[in-house]
């Protein structure tokens, strides 16, 4: 037996199951006819993102079409996610370049420290998410993949407000 | 047409009387088969309306994509055809799959008693626009759609399932309960007809005016165990997801799955059908008599059975409408609702009601929208004093009842006396 309960006396109005019903169906009667829906129609319409939206990434090229990098090694150094494959070469006038550039997009956290760490702004998160593929493998990115997609890259923070004031 | 020759071979017969023996077969025939089809259509659909509304009243879109969502019944079917049926090792076999079966029959065979239109004149005869006029329509009504509650205990009990078993307990406790109130609610349709046979009914409602004025409280005893016995919100405790992951059909998959699906919603058609044609006069349309009296016509069958339709849909849809405002009752609630509330309730309205007609017999009163203004009158009143008196809280649950000021006093006085009652164990 509850005897140690509170025991509320609320008035009629409150307990009166009918009248909570009838309130109930004219609610949801107002929300059926309410043509104002919130479903975004996914394929046809999509969200805008925010300008720091981190998405897939993007290697950006110079003008001649070399990938930026420069081979230093700290994103993989900084990734904590350890999901960054570099192998550094160097040319014959003794520019570092990668040989190898693979991000596993499985393994990535979408943290942005690779470009907030990138001393030539090379390694950026895109404002993207359509990355769906039909096997494991094409999740892991090349340097090619990285540097040939086109979409807009996250910005880190507003070049206007770069504090976050 | 009339002055064809070609129409005069096929004259045989008055329209307005009854065909013979051999026509009343054939028609019969084509008109199960026409209630069949429109009706596994119509419950597609309904599979469809559902998900919209609810949808609508969550400010969603719902299904959009397949034709535009017109399709996505045929989706589903056709999913559900393609999956893989799984059968549970420890299940009893024959009767596992033997309850999708059993649930979904007697919703259907009860659309054979209902009548759906104003009788058909052709050219054989007059065609009723009933599957089968039985002269104890109703009391077969009763006795088949209390079948139902087989297929449902068959299937938790066959699936060896303990979720399964108690959605199966439930359901049997829940739709006996609530079959009893249902009867009796029904009695009183019983006593203003003086009849069983469905179309007597509906006459007596178009000549008295609809049942739903004249026994108010019948019908909402009525509706109340009819959703009930649907297993539709807020009385959906068989199914219960949030306690028994899916009541009785958790061990079903595919076809068999979809079958209760079926039978869900056949049984809601079935209910909306009994309803409309106890309590709102079945394919009677309001004000006036026209639709009632011979000559019948072809233009009368298809604006009654428009009417009777359109009465069948909206309450289809005031199924649904409930199912996604009211939230689930619990257990106890649903016991004392049905046994301490709905029994009682009915069993005095059949009193008031039989001494009510007594009386107006005795007195004389025709029976007529004289007759029927007097029920009216008096049924605004009880539904008032039901309503404003009984409606203080305790209709659902002790727990959200006012509770008695002197019962309170007890009770704490109880507590201060004895701490052992109310102090936790160290």
């Amino acid at each position: 037996m509850t005897i140690g309960v509170k025991v509320m006396d609320r008035p009629v109005e409150e307990v009166s199951y009918v009248r909570a019903t009838l309130s109930g169906m004219a609610l949801t009667f107002k929300h059926l006819v309410d043509p104002h829906k919130v479903t975004v129609q996914y394929p046809e319409e999509k969200w805008d993102l925010s300008p720091r939206w981190r998405g897939t990434h993007r290697m950006l090229t110079t003008e001649d079409g070399k990938s930026k990098c420069v081979a230093c090694g700290l994103c993989p150094t900084v990734c904590p996610a350890n999901c960054i494959k570099l192998v550094p070469g160097e040319d014959e006038q003794g520019n570092r370049y990668p040989l190898v550039f693979e991000i596993d997009e499985f393994r990535c956290i979408f943290c942005g420290y690779c470009q907030e760490v990138c001393p030539e702004e090379a390694i950026h998160l895109g404002r993207h998410y359509e990355n769906a593929e039909y096997s494991r493998d094409r999740f892991v990115y090349d340097l090619e993949r990285l540097s040939t997609q086109t979409h807009p890259v996250c910005e880190m923070w507003d070049p206007a407000d770069p504090k976050g004031e | 047409m009339t002055h064809l020759p070609l129409f005069a071979l096929f004259q045989v017969a008055d329209p307005q009387l009854p065909p013979t023996e051999g026509i009343f077969l054939i028609g019969t025939v084509v008109k199960m088969f026409i209630v069949f089809s429109v009706y596994m259509v119509g419950v597609a659909m309904l599979t469809l309306a559902e998900r919209k509304i609810s949808a609508w009243i969550q400010d969603r879109h719902g299904p959009n994509r397949v034709g535009y969502g017109w399709l996505q019944p045929a989706a589903d079917g056709l999913k559900n055809i393609m999956k893989e049926e799984t059968y549970p090792d420890s299940a009893n076999l024959p009767l596992f799959i033997l309850a999708p079966a059993i649930s979904f029959i007697p919703a259907m065979i009860t659309w054979a008693v209902i009548p759906f239109a104003s009788p058909l004149p052709t050219p054989w005869g007059r065609i009723d626009m009933v599957v089968a006029d039985l002269p104890v329509g109703f009391l077969f009504c009763l006795a088949i759609s209390s079948l139902g509650v087989y297929g449902i205990v068959l299937a938790g009990w066959s699936s060896n399932n303990k979720y399964a078993l108690l959605g199966g307990l439930r359901s049997s406790a829940q739709m006996i309960s609530y079959e009893i109130a249902m009867g009796m609610s029904t009695v009183c349709v019983l006593l203003l007809s003086g009849n069983v046979s469905l179309s007597t009914i509906i006459q007596q409602q178009a000549t008295m005016g609809w049942n739903v004025l004249l026994l108010s409280i019948a019908f909402f005893i009525f509706l109340v165990s009819s959703f009930a016995e649907t297993n539709r919100l807020p009385f959906d405790l068989p199914e219960a997801e949030s306690e028994l992951v899916a009541g009785y059909h958790t061990e079903y998959s595919a076809m068999k799955f979809s079958f209760f699906f079926i039978a869900e919603y056949a049984n809601m058609v079935t209910a909306s059908a009994l309803i409309t044609s106890l309590f709102f006069g079945g394919w009677d349309i309001p004000f006036t008599q026209w639709d009632n009296l011979p000559p019948f016509t072809v233009l009368k069958t298809v604006l009654t059975l428009g009417v009777f339709l359109t009465k069948v849909l909206f309450f289809l849809f005031f199924f649904m409408w409930i199912r996604w405002t009211v939230p689930r009752f619990r257990y106890d609630q649903l016991m004392s609702l049905g046994w301490k509330v709905m029994l009682p309730l009915a069993l005095a309205y059949i009193t008031i009601i039989a001494t009510v007609v007594l009386v107006l017999d005795r007195a004389g009163v025709a029976r007529g929208p004289v007759y029927g203004a007097i029920l009216f009158g008096m049924n605004v009143v009880l539904a008032v004093l039901l309503f404003v008196v009984l409606d203080r809280g305790r209709i659902v649950s002790p727990a959200y009842s006012r509770l008695d000021r002197e019962e309170v006093a007890r009770l704490r006085d109880m507590s201060v006396r004895n701490p052992a009652l109310t102090e936790k164990k160290a």
